[in-house]
C-alpha cells in the first residue's frame, strides 16, 4: 500500500524530496527512501525525466509520431523487431497498439531532416517492416500529464468564511 | 434622506476577517492559507455539461426545488454515500449554495424569542443567520481537549436543553474535527430527551481522512424526523462558485423552507443545476482524487506544524486545520504579523466563535509548492518571535 502511495507521488513529482513524501504519507524518511530502492531493483521506477515544453526553447526540437506496419515470419516475432528498434537512441518511445497498425514510435531529432532520414535509412529498410507512416508533432499540448498552456491565475479571494 | 437601518443589521457586527484583505493587499507575495473554497476547478465532464447546457439554451427557471432529475439524482447519491433515505418529490429542495438552505431553514423554523444553540467554532454565517430571523444565539464552544467534537457535557454546561434548535457543522469549518457514531449518539439522545430541532449542516462530508466515512447524525433513531441535513456541491465538487447546494428533511419542513425559497429565489442557478447533475453522475473519481490531494496536503501540514513547534490536533475532515498559537501571541496578533512580516495570511480561530481563541484556522486547499513555502515562512516566523 505504502509503495502505490510512494509511486502516485512519485509520478506526480519525482522531485518531491524523500522528507516531503514521508510527511504526505505518515511514513517514516527511511522507509520512503527504502520503498524507492525496492521499486527501482524491481524495475518498477525506470528512471526519472523532466517534462520538457520545447515551444519554450530557442532551439528546433523535431519530434514524430511514426505508425509503423511489420510482417512476421516463423523466426521473427513482435519483440525481435521492437528490440532492435528500441536500440536506435533517436527513437524515444515504442509501443505495440492494436489498430490500423502494429506498433505506435515516438522519434526525436534537432531537425526535420535528420528524423527524415533516420525513418528513411534506419527504420523503413528493416526487412520485416513493410510500412511507415510519419506524423510531425506541430503543437504539444499536454505532456506526461502536464498541461503545458500558461495556466490560469489563482482568482480566489485572499480570505474567505 | 437616510436609510435607517433595521434593528438586526446594526446588531450583527462587520466580518472579522474584513481588515485582514487590506493588510493583504499592501504585499504582493501572499501566500493565502485563509481561503474556505478548493483549489481545483469544477470537474471537467461538470463544466463541459453547463456548457452544452448554455449552447442548448436551457436558461430558463427550473421548478422550485429543483429539477425533478437532480432531486432524484441527489436522493440516490445521499442514499448511496451516507445511507440517508429522502424522497425527490417531498423531501429535497435545492438551493443557490447549502448557505441559502441554511438561511431558509432559519427564517422557516426560528420565531423572534427563539433559542438556536450553535456548535463552536464554526462557520461564521449562521449566527447571522438566527439574528436575521430574529432568534437568539447560544454558543455552545467545543474544546480541543475533545477534539473539537461536540459534547454533552458542553451542551448542558452552555444550558442547551432550553434551546430550541440545535446547529452543527462535521466535518467541521474550521477546526476539521469529525464526529463519529459513536460521538454523535449522546448528543442525539440529548437532543431527543429535551426536544430540540437538528440543522446539520454537512457540506464537507465527502472529505473525510484516515478510514472515516462521514455520518449524518439523521441516521440515528428517532432523528430524521427532527432534523434537517445541508450539503452541496461547493466543496467535493469544487463548485462554490456556480452556487448550488441542498437541503434534505421531512416533507411539511421542506415544504415550510420551499415557501421563502420560491418567492426569494424562485429557483436555484439552471446552468449549475446541469452541471450538478453530471457532477453526480460521473465525476465520482474526480472527487476522489481532490480527496487524496487533501489527505496528503493534511498530512503534509500537520507533521510540518508538529515539527515548527505548535501544538495542533489531528484533524480529519474538512481542508482545515486549527493549530494553537504560541505563548505570548493571542491568534489576531499572530495572523496579523504573519501577514504583515512574512506574507502568510491566516485566519485567527476566534473569528469562529466561541472556542476558537488561540488558534488559526489552516486552509490546505492549496498546491504543495504553496504549502511547503508558507509553511517555511511561518517556521521563520516562530523562530525569531520565541
Amino acid at each position: 500500500m505504502s509503495e502505490r502511495e510512494v509511486l502516485e507521488l512519485l509520478r506526480e513529482n519525482a522531485r518531491y524530496s524523500t522528507a516531503d513524501i514521508a510527511r504526505m504519507t505518515d511514513l517514516e524518511e527511511t522507509e520512503v527512501e527504502a520503498v524507492i530502492e525496492e521499486l527501482e531493483a524491481a524495475g518498477v521506477v525506470r528512471g526519472y525525466q523532466a517534462v520538457v515544453d520545447w515551444d519554450k526553447l530557442e532551439q528546433e526540437r523535431v519530434r514524430a509520431e511514426v505508425e509503423l506496419n511489420v510482417r512476421l515470419d516463423r523466426e521473427t516475432g513482435y519483440d525481435d523487431i521492437a528490440e532492435r528498434l528500441a536500440r536506435f537512441p533517436q527513437v524515444t518511445a515504442l509501443r505495440l497498439v492494436s489498430g490500423d497498425y502494429d506498433f505506435h514510435m515516438e522519434v526525436e531529432g534537432d531537425s526535420i531532416r535528420e528524423v527524415s532520414q533516420f525513418i528513411s535509412e534506419k527504420v523503413a529498410p528493416v526487412p520485416e517492416i513493410t510500412q511507415t507512416v510519419t506524423h510531425y508533432v506541430m503543437t504539444s499540448y499536454k505532456e506526461n500529464g502536464i498541461e503545458l498552456g500558461d495556466g490560469e491565475d489563482d482568482e480566489r479571494l485572499s480570505f474567505s468564511p | 434622506m437616510r436609510f435607517e437601518l433595521s434593528d438586526r443589521v446594526q446588531t450583527v457586527p462587520p466580518s472579522g476577517i474584513r481588515r485582514f484583505f487590506e493588510i493583504a493587499e499592501e504585499r504582493d507575495d501572499v501566500i493565502s492559507l485563509g481561503v474556505g473554497e478548493p483549489d481545483f476547478a469544477t470537474p471537467w465532464a461538470a463544466r463541459d455539461a453547463a456548457i452544452t447546457s448554455l449552447e442548448q439554451g436551457k436558461t430558463s427557471y427550473t421548478a422550485n426545488r429543483g429539477k425533478r432529475e437532480l432531486r432524484e439524482a441527489i436522493s440516490d447519491y445521499v442514499a448511496d454515500r451516507f445511507e440517508l433515505g429522502y424522497d425527490p418529490d417531498e423531501e429535497i429542495i435545492v438551493t443557490a449554495g447549502a448557505s441559502e438552505a441554511v438561511d431558509l431553514a432559519f427564517r422557516a423554523f426560528v420565531d423572534p424569542g427563539d433559542t438556536v444553540a450553535i456548535a463552536q467554532p464554526s462557520y461564521i454565517s449562521y449566527e447571522p443567520g438566527v439574528v436575521f430571523a430574529g432568534g437568539d444565539v447560544l454558543p455552545v464552544p467545543t474544546t480541543e481537549e475533545d477534539d473539537f467534537r461536540l459534547t454533552v457535557e458542553a451542551l448542558e454546561a452552555a444550558g442547551a436543553d432550553e434551546a430550541d434548535t440545535l446547529v452543527l457543522c462535521y466535518p467541521n469549518n474550521p477546526t476539521g474535527a469529525i464526529m463519529t457514531e459513536a460521538d454523535l449518539e449522546p448528543v442525539a439522545e440529548f437532543v431527543r430527551e429535551h426536544d430540540l430541532t437538528v440543522l446539520s449542516d454537512e457540506i464537507y462530508a465527502e472529505l473525510t481522512y484516515d478510514g472515516n466515512e462521514h455520518v449524518s447524525i439523521a441516521t440515528l433513531p428517532g432523528m430524521r424526523e427532527r432534523t434537517i441535513v445541508f450539503n452541496g456541491f461547493s466543496k467535493a465538487h469544487a463548485m462554490t462558485g456556480l452556487r448550488l447546494g441542498y437541503a434534505l428533511g421531512p416533507a411539511d419542513a421542506i415544504a415550510a423552507m420551499n415557501k421563502i425559497h420560491q418567492y426569494t429565489m424562485l429557483s436555484a442557478p439552471t446552468t449549475a443545476q446541469h452541471a450538478a447533475l453530471e457532477a453526480l453522475d460521473s465525476c465520482d473519481g474526480d472527487v476522489r482524487e481532490m480527496v487524496s490531494q487533501y489527505d496528503r496536503r493534511r498530512r503534509f501540514v500537520l507533521s510540518r506544524f508538529r515539527e515548527i513547534g505548535m501544538d495542533v490536533f489531528e484533524a480529519k475532515g474538512a481542508f482545515y486545520c486549527f493549530p494553537e498559537v504560541p505563548e505570548g501571541f493571542t491568534a489576531e496578533e499572530f495572523a496579523e504579523e504573519v501577514l504583515r512580516e512574512q506574507g502568510v495570511a491566516v485566519v485567527p480561530g476566534d473569528v469562529f466563535g466561541a472556542g476558537g481563541n488561540g488558534h488559526l484556522r489552516i486552509s490546505y486547499a492549496t498546491g504543495l509548492e504553496d504549502l511547503r513555502e508558507a509553511l517555511a515562512r511561518i517556521e521563520a516566523f516562530v523562530e525569531e518571535h520565541t
